[in-house]
């Protein structure tokens, strides 16, 4: 597998990539660290041999390191071509498997390889020649994903953190399903070159996707509540550093101030800016510590302790000040960028009431710019709406949400899964408008609701 | 303007989107001195739209208003001049997450049909991606790489008229994607798989009928491709609307006195009234089926 071509170097996994395993369809989401220990589906191993290798190899888990599988081995199935026509014959009595638990244990501890087991689980059930060649396929397939221990390295993106996200963790992603973020994503219009604001409470999964939409181009702002912005998320995309140049972020409690005009960005120490600060200098206190040591040590060894003491005492100070300094250079950027109210796009997905953090931001969007609002309920939404056409300076409103159905397809065993998600959350989208200083609504009539008709057919049925 | 490119101010020679209702939208090109006629009268284009903010609201000749929208991929797959049948949004967004579609991806796509897929793959591979599209009916070529250029894209696309289950799509080795949308696409399986990149990509087919799904999916699964899977994606509308339900009368009630607060006692009809939503009496319940797979490193 790991041929030496050329021009390859960024399908190769390196050490301090962000990578995603796979094993299954379950996904989790890793940084390549050498001697780190990982868990995952409740097996610990090393990812130090992974290094080296293409994206989307395969390797197997041999006492806790990762070995490297060739593209056969993952192949080969059993060759018992015998098989029964139907299950008239099989009894469900617990007695067609003649290995017991302790016996596959043994095996195991053999160092016995997932794909061997199988063979003796097949050899060692009476059953299994009667079984009909579909259900045989069913038996392997499922014995496979309990005895194989194999994982996959992949490369992260949307698709596959969205789907992991939605799989393992969907409480700290809203519930946000993976098709509900792809409308999101294609209905705000996303794409490079743009300002797009971003309200999230979703990990920093959805301010991760509008980031690989925009392709590093563009200013993505994001919008953020309480202390800090929060998108631990965005780290698992495994963007390049100049992405995140695009990246810049604003507190919403000072939205009501830059709306009046009235935020001060320009000197130093407002009262709030000044709990910020110390906010941010506890936060960043382990961090300091250890980058002191070095250069503590180097100045002892140059001699006088007690200035080297005042010394560090004053780079401290300093380095405090030239961050306070940096955080209001960056609050000004962001800022700067709002203030012409003339964003491109606006999402929103969070456990906020959606309605507030909507009137309130939709005021930096320019006209004729589309903004798209995720709920796990419905209800709120209609609030939006409601309050919307109200408001007037919004057209094309909708409110949806997609049904999903995965399928098996195999021949003459084609049909829908068995089981699929009960529901993915809603959206409210819409386009902004001028703002109609004549009258309070300005929408068309064709878009009202047909209150009157509406109660008129209720009545009837 | 340009599709994948936001401007403020309408200019000679745009493409806008004149917003009549939901259900109403047209596509004009913006021309000095010409007029476009609506249901609430005519637009000149010299006053009503050149010069103006994209977003404003135009009183026609007859009273009634209209917006003047800034053309985006989605209000073009509403409005775009039907050719042949065409993808809608929602499996359109479907479609480019599961691709993985981001600037500078290469796509190959065949059937180019009206181009309601192309421009949407356009606008987000956009600057620095590339859209190969294949289409075999010669007419149909030619209209949409014209509208290509009208809306100032053209840069980012190659328009090939050929049959891509005979030719292919006229590269090899270059693409990150490939979307088929064609009658028989497990014909074009191996042509995708030549055009998909050596270290691999992603490919979806998208077939109304489960027979050609099942066809398309023996095929992938003979030509090594990984990952095959097949989904059905549906839009669902929430229609909002203030309802009032009438509450039945069981006559005095000698045990209860007073009625309950939320009840709007009117006259001696008592009713709720109450906002909530509908569903339209008909929706699409199907589009088709999306099968998508991945191409390992060949």
């Amino acid at each position: 597998m790991a041929d030496t071509g050329e021009g390859d170097s960024e399908y190769r996994i390196k050490e301090g990539d962000n990578v995603v395993l796979k094993r299954g369809d379950i996904f989790k989401a890793v940084q390549i660290q050498l001697k780190k220990k990982i868990i995952f589906e409740k097996q610990w191993f090393f990812l130090d041999n992974a290094i080296g290798h293409l994206y989307r190899s395969t390797f197997e888990i041999v006492s806790g390191n990762l070995q490297a599988q060739t593209a056969k081995t993952t192949q080969s199935s059993s060759d018992a071509k015998e098989a029964g026509t139907d299950n008239r014959n099989i009894v469900d009595d617990g007695k067609s498997q003649k290995l017991t638990r302790d016996d596959i244990e043994t095996l195991k501890e053999q160092g016995l390889k997932g794909q061997e087991i199988i063979q003796q689980l097949i050899e060692n059930s009476s059953t299994f020649r009667d079984k009909t060649e579909f259900a045989q396929d069913k038996y392997i397939k499922k014995k496979k994903k309990k005895y194989e221990n194999t994982i996959m390295i992949l490369k992260p993106s949307c698709r596959i953190l969205a789907m992991m996200y939605h799989g393992r963790e969907p409480g700290k992603i809203c519930h946000l399903r993976y098709d509900t973020l792809a409308q999101m994503l294609t209905l705000a219009n996303i794409h490079a070159g743009s300002k797009v604001l971003v309200f999230e409470t979703c990990a920093g999964l959805v301010l991760g996707a509008v980031m690989e939409r925009m392709g590093g181009y563009g200013s993505v702002i994001q919008m953020y509540p309480g202390g800090g912005p929060a998108r631990a998320g965005v780290e698992n995309f495994g963007f390049p550093a100049h992405f995140h140049d695009t990246l810049h972020d604003f507190p919403i409690c000072h939205v009501n101030a830059l709306l009046a005009g009235t935020l001060d960005t320009s000197h130093k120490d407002t009262n709030k800016k000044e709990s910020d600060q110390a906010a941010e200098d506890k936060q960043n206190q382990p961090e300091a510590e250890p980058q002191d040591s070095p250069e503590e040590q180097t100045m002892e060894t140059g001699g006088n302790n007690e200035t080297a003491m005042d010394q560090e005492r004053k780079e401290k100070e300093q380095r405090r000040e030239a961050k306070a300094e940096e955080k209001r250079r960056k609050l000004a950027a962001a800022a700067a960028l709002l203030e012409g109210r003339n964003a491109d796009g606006l999402i929103i997905a969070s456990r906020f009431h959606p309605c507030p953090v909507l009137m309130g931001l939709l005021k930096f969007l320019s006209p004729s710019r589309p903004f798209v609002v995720y709920s796990q309920y419905k209800e709120p939404l209609v609030e939006c709406f409601t309050k919307l056409k109200e408001h007037g300076g919004t057209v094309n409103l909708r409110l949806t949400d997609t049904w999903l159905r995965h399928y098996q397809v195999l021949p003459n065993r084609t049909h829908p899964l068995l089981l699929m998600s009960g529901g993915g959350g809603y959206i409210l989208s819409g386009t902004t408008v001028a703002v109609d200083s004549a009258k309070p609504s300005g929408s068309t009539p064709a878009e009202e609701p047909a209150t009157k008709k509406m109660k008129l057919t209720d009545t009837v049925e | 303007m340009s599709f994948v490119e936001y401007s403020d101010l309408i200019q000679d020679g745009d493409v806008v989107i004149i917003y009549i209702s939901m259900d109403s939208t047209m596509p004009v090109k913006v021309q000095k001195g010409a007029q476009t006629q609506t249901r609430y009268g005519v637009i000149r284009h010299s006053t009503d739209l050149i010069g103006q903010r994209y977003g404003s609201k135009i009183t026609c000749s007859k009273g009634g208003y209209v917006y003047i929208l800034h053309p985006t991929p989605e209000l073009w797959t509403i409005s775009l001049p039907h050719r042949t049948q065409i993808l809608y949004t929602t499996d359109i967004a479907t479609i480019t997450m599961m691709l993985e579609l981001k600037p500078g991806s290469v796509v190959c796509e065949s059937g180019t049909g009206s181009g309601s897929l192309s421009h949407a793959i356009l606008r987000t591979i956009a600057p620095t991606g590339h859209l190969h599209t294949v289409e075999f009916h010669q007419q149909r070529a030619e209209k949409v790489a014209e509208e290509f250029k009208e809306h100032r894209v053209d840069h980012l696309v190659t328009v090939r008229n050929q049959d891509v289950c005979k030719d292919g799509f006229g590269v090899t080795g270059v693409a990150d994607a490939v979307f088929l949308d064609i009658p028989s696409p497990w014909e074009a399986v191996k042509h995708a798989k030549a055009a998909l990149k050596k270290q691999g990509g992603r490919l979806c087919s998208f077939s109304p009928c489960i027979e050609q799904v099942q066809r398309t999916c023996e095929v992938l699964a003979d030509q090594g491709f990984q990952e095959i899977s097949t989904l059905e994606v549906l839009l669902r509308v929430h229609d909002v609307r203030t309802v009032s339900l009438p509450l039945p009368d069981f006559g005095p009630d000698a045990s209860s006195p007073g009625e309950p607060g939320t009840r709007d006692v009117v006259q001696n009809h008592p009713a709720v009234t109450l906002k909530t939503t509908t569903t339209p009496r008909e929706i699409p319940g199907h589009t088709g089926y999306l099968t998508f797979a991945t191409k390992p490193r060949t």
